[in-house]
C-alpha cells in the first residue's frame, strides 16, 4: 500500500476550497451519513445547491455563521489506492497562519483560483508560502468553471498568469486543472462539460502523486532521557532523518562528543536499526553527557554549526518584528535566545520583488539573519525539515510570532579561523567544564604519574607542573597536578574529586529530566 | 522509512507524549477507560519504556459508568502498575446531579466539564493529555495537537497558536494549561487495527453479547439502576455492543453480533453513521461539541 498522501488546501477566501474538500469527501464516501445530515439539516446554505458542502469542515459556529473558514480542519479519507490526510485552510488573509500552520505537514497543496476572479495576490502569496514550506506538489486548481461556462479560453488565461510566475517556485512540481467544487466535475470524476481538457481529474491526480523526500544523513534530536534508576540510560526522541546501527561512531552536537551507538531500544525489544520517522531510544557505549536539546548525528555527517543563521521567516503576530529583541527560538528539541539582527528584504508575494524592510508586519515573508545566544547544530531546511525549521516564540505572551526556514548558516566566504571566532564567540568556562568534565583545580598526589593517568582515561584536561603554577593556569579549565595542591589519596581517586565537585558526577549531567 | 501506516501514527503519537513529558511539570493523561483512553495509555508505556508511566492517570468519574467500565479500569492499572486518580465533581453529586431533572447539556457540563476543569486544578496539572481524534466531529477537525487552555480551563478556537511542522509550543503561565492530543491524526479504523496488532485489552462492553436494553429508535440503552425508562418502556435482550462509551443514560449501544476485534474492524466498512452519533449530548444544539470544548470539555 501506498504512503499517505498529506494535502492542503490553498487561495483566496472564497475560491471554493472547503467546497471542493466537502465534493471530494461526499463523492468518495468519505462522510457519515448523519454528518451528511447535519450539513442538510443546516440553517446556513450559500451554495446555491441542494447541500452546502463546504459545511463539512467549516467546523465552527463562527465559520458557519460568517462563510468563511477560520482555522485549519483536518480531515481523513481513503480510496482503495491511497489514505490521505487534508488539511482545508483559511484563505482568508488574517488567518494566513493558520494556512501555514496547514500546509507545513504537507506534501501537496492544492491552490484554488477562482475562474471569475482570476489571480489575486493572496493565490500568489499562498503558493509563495507552500514552496518555501518546501512543499513537493502544487495543484492549481482553477475552481468554478461551471460560472463561466467552461470556456477554454478563461482557463487557458489563468494557466498562462500562473506560468509567468513559476520561476518563483523552484523545486516544486506544478499540475493544472480546471474544476467545478460544486458540481463536482473534474473532482472525483471526469467532468464531461470540457471536451477540451485530457488531464486527469483531481483525485485521479492525487492517488498517483508521488512524494521523493530527498533522503538526508542521520539526525536525532533528543527529547528526553530515560533513566528508571536501574542502570538504564537511553536518550529518546525521534529520527529526524537517515538511519543509525548499534556499532556507529556519533557526534553530539553542540558539545560535539563522540560515542558508539550500543544498541537501539523500543519497548517492543532492541532494534537492528533505527530508521527516519521511528520513536525509539538509543543507549550508547559512553556516558556522555546529553540531555534534550542536544542533537545526535553520525559523526561522519554532521550538520553545521553556528550562531548566526540566515533564513526565511513568515510572520505571523499581529505586533510587529523588533529587530534586536531577544525572543525564544524553537528548532527541532532545543530552545534558544535569538534575535533579529538584519532583515535582508520583505518579499511582495504579488511580484516576488525583494523589498527593503527594517520591520515585519502580520503575514510578511522576510530573508533575515539570526544571531542566537548559543551555538545551533543545524542542517539547510532544503535538506532536512525538522533540522532545519524553527518557531519564534515571545517570551512574555507566549504566543508562536514566527515560522522560520533556514538557509545557510553564516556567508561561506570567511576564512574558517574568522568564521569561528565570529559563530561560536571565545570559549567559555562553562563550555570547558561540558566539555572536559570537571572544573580547574589544582591538585597534589602521592602516585602523580597514576593520577595523571587516571585523569588522562577519564577525558579530563590534565597538566603536570614542577612548582607552584602560575596565576592564570587555573583559567584554562585544567586540572593542575602540582606541589601544594589538594592531596588526593591513591585509592578511589576519582570518587575523591567527584565528592570534592571537581569532577562532574556522571548522573548529574542530567539535572532535573529523566524518570 | 517507517514501514506501514500504524507504525507512522505510533511513532508520531510517542513524539507528542515525549514532547510533554519534557516540556511540563505536573502532566497527567485524562484517562476515560475507552478504546482511545487504552490506545493512548498503551503509547505511552512504549514512550518511555523501560520505565514507568511519568504521569498520573486520571480519571473523571460522573457516578453515571458502567460497572464494567469501573472494574476494567481497576484490573487495568493495576495490571500496568500505574498511578490512578479518580476526580468526581462531589458538590454535584451530593446535589443529586441527574440528566433527568437539569436536562443532558447541563448534567454533563457539571457532571464532566467542570469534574474535569476543577480535577485539573486541583492537581495543578500544567497539561492534560486527552485520546481525542480530529475524525471524531467537526469541531475536534479544528484543534491542535497542543491546544492551549486559558486561566478558565476555556478553548478559543478563533485564536489557537500557529502549529508547524512538529514543533509544538507548551509555553503556558501560571494557572493556564495545555491539552495535549497525541491521537489527533488516528480514525477510528486506526485505532482499531492497532488495538487488534497490540492486543490491548479494551472494556468487554465493546463487544457484542446479548444485553437488557430500552430499544429507543436506533438507540438501545442497556438497562442499568440509574437509567429510567420512559412511560411504559420494557426492556428487551438485544444482541448488540457499545460503539463509544458514554455515561449509561447518555449513551446507546448498537445492534451487532461482533464479539471480536476482527469482526468488529469488518463492522466498521458497513457503518454509514459516526461513531459519537448515538451520544445523546453531542447532539443537544447545533455545534454543541464545539460549546463544551469551549467551556473546558476535552
Ligand atoms: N459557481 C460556483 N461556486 C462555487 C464553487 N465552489 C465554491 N463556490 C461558492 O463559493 C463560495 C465560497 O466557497 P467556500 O468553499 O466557502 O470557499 P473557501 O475557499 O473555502 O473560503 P475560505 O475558506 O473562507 O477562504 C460559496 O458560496 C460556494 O458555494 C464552484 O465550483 N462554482
Ligand atoms: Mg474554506
Amino acid at each position: 500500500m501506498q504512503t499517505t498522501l498529506r494535502f492542503s488546501t490553498a487561495g483566496s477566501v472564497d475560491d471554493g476550497k472547503s467546497t471542493l474538500i466537502g465534493r471530494l469527501l461526499f463523492d468518495t464516501n468519505g462522510a457519515y451519513d448523519d454528518q451528511i445530515e447535519a450539513v442538510r439539516n443546516s440553517k446556513v446554505n450559500r451554495s446555491g445547491r441542494e447541500l452546502d458542502l463546504s459545511l463539512l469542515t467549516d467546523g465552527l459556529r463562527a465559520e458557519r455563521e460568517q462563510g468563511i473558514t477560520i482555522d485549519v480542519a483536518y480531515r481523513f479519507f481513503a480510496t482503495a489506492k491511497r489514505r490521505f490526510r487534508i488539511a482545508d485552510t483559511p484563505g482568508h488573509e488574517q488567518y494566513t497562519r493558520n494556512m501555514a500552520t496547514g500546509a507545513s505537514t504537507s506534501d501537496a497543496a492544492i491552490i484554488l483560483v477562482d475562474a471569475i476572479k482570476g489571480v489575486s495576490r493572496q493565490t500568489l502569496r499562498h503558493a509563495t508560502i507552500s514552496s518555501l514550506l518546501g512543499i513537493e506538489h502544487l495543484i492549481f486548481a482553477v475552481n468554478k468553471m461551471d460560472a463561466m461556462d467552461w470556456r477554454e479560453d478563461v482557463y487557458a488565461g489563468i494557466c498562462a498568469e500562473l506560468r509567468r510566475h513559476c520561476s518563483r517556485w523552484p523545486g516544486a512540481r506544478l499540475h493544472y486543472l480546471p474544476v467545478s467544487a460544486l458540481d463536482g466535475d473534474n473532482v472525483a470524476r471526469r467532468g464531461g462539460r470540457a471536451a477540451w481538457y485530457n488531464g486527469p481529474s483531481l483525485l485521479d491526480l492525487i492517488e498517483t502523486l508521488e512524494i521523493s523526500p530527498a533522503p538526508a544523513p542521520f539526525r536525532f534530536p533528543v527529547q528526553y532521557v530515560i533513566r528508571p534508576g536501574d542502570g538504564f540510560r537511553g536518550f529518546a526522541g525521534r529520527v529526524a532523518s537517515g538511519t543509525v546501527a548499534p556499532g556507529d561512531t556519533v557526534a553530539v552536537l553542540p558539545s560535539g562528543r563522540r560515542a558508539t551507538v550500543r544498541g537501539v531500544h523500543t519497548f517492543d525489544g532492541p532494534q537492528p536499526a533505527a530508521h527516519e520517522g521511528q520513536s525509539v531510544t538509543l543507549i550508547l557505549d559512553e556516558e556522555v553527557d546529553i540531555s534534550r536539546g542536544d542533537l545526535i548525528s553520525l559523526d561522519r555527517a554532521r550538520p553545521e554549526l553556528s550562531r548566526h543563521l540566515e533564513a526565511d521567516l513568515v510572520w505571523m503576530a499581529e505586533e510587529p518584528l523588533d529587530l534586536n529583541f531577544p525572543y525564544l527560538l524553537r528548532a527541532a528539541t532545543r530552545e534558544l535566545s535569538a534575535m533579529v539582527s538584519s532583515i535582508h528584504w520583505s518579499l511582495d508575494p504579488a511580484t516576488g520583488e525583494q523589498l527593503p524592510a527594517h520591520t515585519a508586519q502580520l503575514n510578511d515573508i522576510l530573508r533575515i539573519s539570526l544571531e542566537t545566544t548559543q551555538p545551533l547544530a543545524f542542517d539547510p531546511y532544503s535538506r532536512c525539515r525538522e533540522t532545519g525549521s524553527f518557531i519564534l516564540i515571545h517570551p512574555r505572551t507566549n504566543r508562536t510570532i514566527a515560522a522560520g526556514m533556514i538557509v545557510r548558516g553564516r556567508p561561506q566566504q570567511d576564512q574558517k579561523d574568522a568564521r569561528l571566532a565570529f559563530d561560536l564567540g571565545p570559549v567559555t568556562p562553562g563550555e570547558r567544564a561540558e566539555r572536559y568534565g570537571h572544573l580547574p583545580a589544582v591538585v597534589s598526589s602521592p602516585n602523580p604519574d597514576l593520577l595523571e593517568r587516571q585523569l588522562f582515561e577519564h577525558g579530563a584536561l590534565v597538566v603536570r607542573w614542577p612548582s607552584a603554577p602560575p596565576p592564570g593556569l587555573e583559567s584554562t579549565g585544567a586540572i593542575i597536578i602540582a606541589p601544594g595542591g589538594l592531596l588526593v589519596p591513591e585509592h578511589g581517586a576519582l570518587e575523591f574529586l567527584e565528592n570534592a565537585g571537581i569532577l562532574i558526577r556522571r548522573e548529574n549531567f542530567k539535572s532535573g529530566e529523566g524518570i | 522509512m517507517l514501514s506501514g501506516h500504524l507504525d507512522q501514527l505510533e511513532a508520531e503519537s510517542i513524539h507528542i507524549l515525549r514532547e510533554v513529558a519534557a516540556s511540563f511539570a505536573h502532566p497527567v493523561i485524562l484517562y476515560s477507560v475507552g478504546k482511545d483512553s487504552s490506545v493512548l495509555v498503551h503509547l505511552a508505556r512504549k514512550a518511555f519504556s523501560p520505565g514507568k508511566i511519568p504521569f498520573p492517570l486520571v480519571h473523571i468519574d460522573t457516578t453515571y459508568e458502567y460497572p464494567e467500565l469501573i472494574e476494567f479500569r481497576d484490573w487495568f492499572v493495576s495490571q500496568i502498575g500505574a498511578r490512578l486518580i479518580v476526580h468526581i465533581n462531589e458538590e454535584a453529586v451530593a446535589a443529586g446531579t441527574n440528566p433527568y431533572a437539569l436536562g443532558t447539556a447541563k448534567c454533563c457540563s457539571l457532571l464532566r466539564t467542570r469534574a474535569l476543569v476543577e480535577g485539573l486544578e486541583k492537581l495543578g496539572a500544567d497539561a492534560a493529555i486527552g485520546g481525542a481524534r480530529r475524525d471524531e466531529e467537526r469541531s475536534r477537525a479544528k484543534e491542535r495537537v497542543f491546544s492551549f487552555r486559558n486561566r478558565f480551563g476555556q478553548w478559543d478556537p478563533k485564536d489557537q497558536r500557529p502549529e508547524l511542522w512538529n514543533l509544538y509550543n507548551p509555553k503556558v503561565d501560571p494557572g493556564e494549561s495545555m491539552r495535549v492530543f497525541p491521537l489527533s491524526n488516528w480514525t477510528e479504523f486506526d485505532v482499531w487495527r492497532y488495538i487488534e496488532r497490540e492486543e490491548i485489552p479494551i472494556v468487554p462492553l465493546y463487544f457484542a453479547a446479548p444485553r437488557e436494553v430500552y430499544v429507543r429508535g436506533n438507540s438501545l440503552i442497556p438497562v442499568k439502576a440509574n437509567v429510567r425508562p420512559l412511560p411504559g418502556e420494557q426492556p428487551q435482550i438485544r444482541l448488540c455492543r457499545m460503539r463509544s462509551l458514554g455515561c449509561t443514560p447518555c449513551s446507546g449501544a448498537i445492534e451487532s453480533d461482533a464479539d471480536t476485534v476482527p469482526k468488529i474492524i469488518d463492522e466498521l466498512f458497513l457503518f454509514r453513521r459516526s461513531e459519537r452519533e448515538n451520544r445523546v449530548i453531542d447532539h443537544d444544539q447545533d455545534g454543541s461539541m464545539e460549546i463544551k470544548k469551549r467551556e473546558g470539555y476535552f
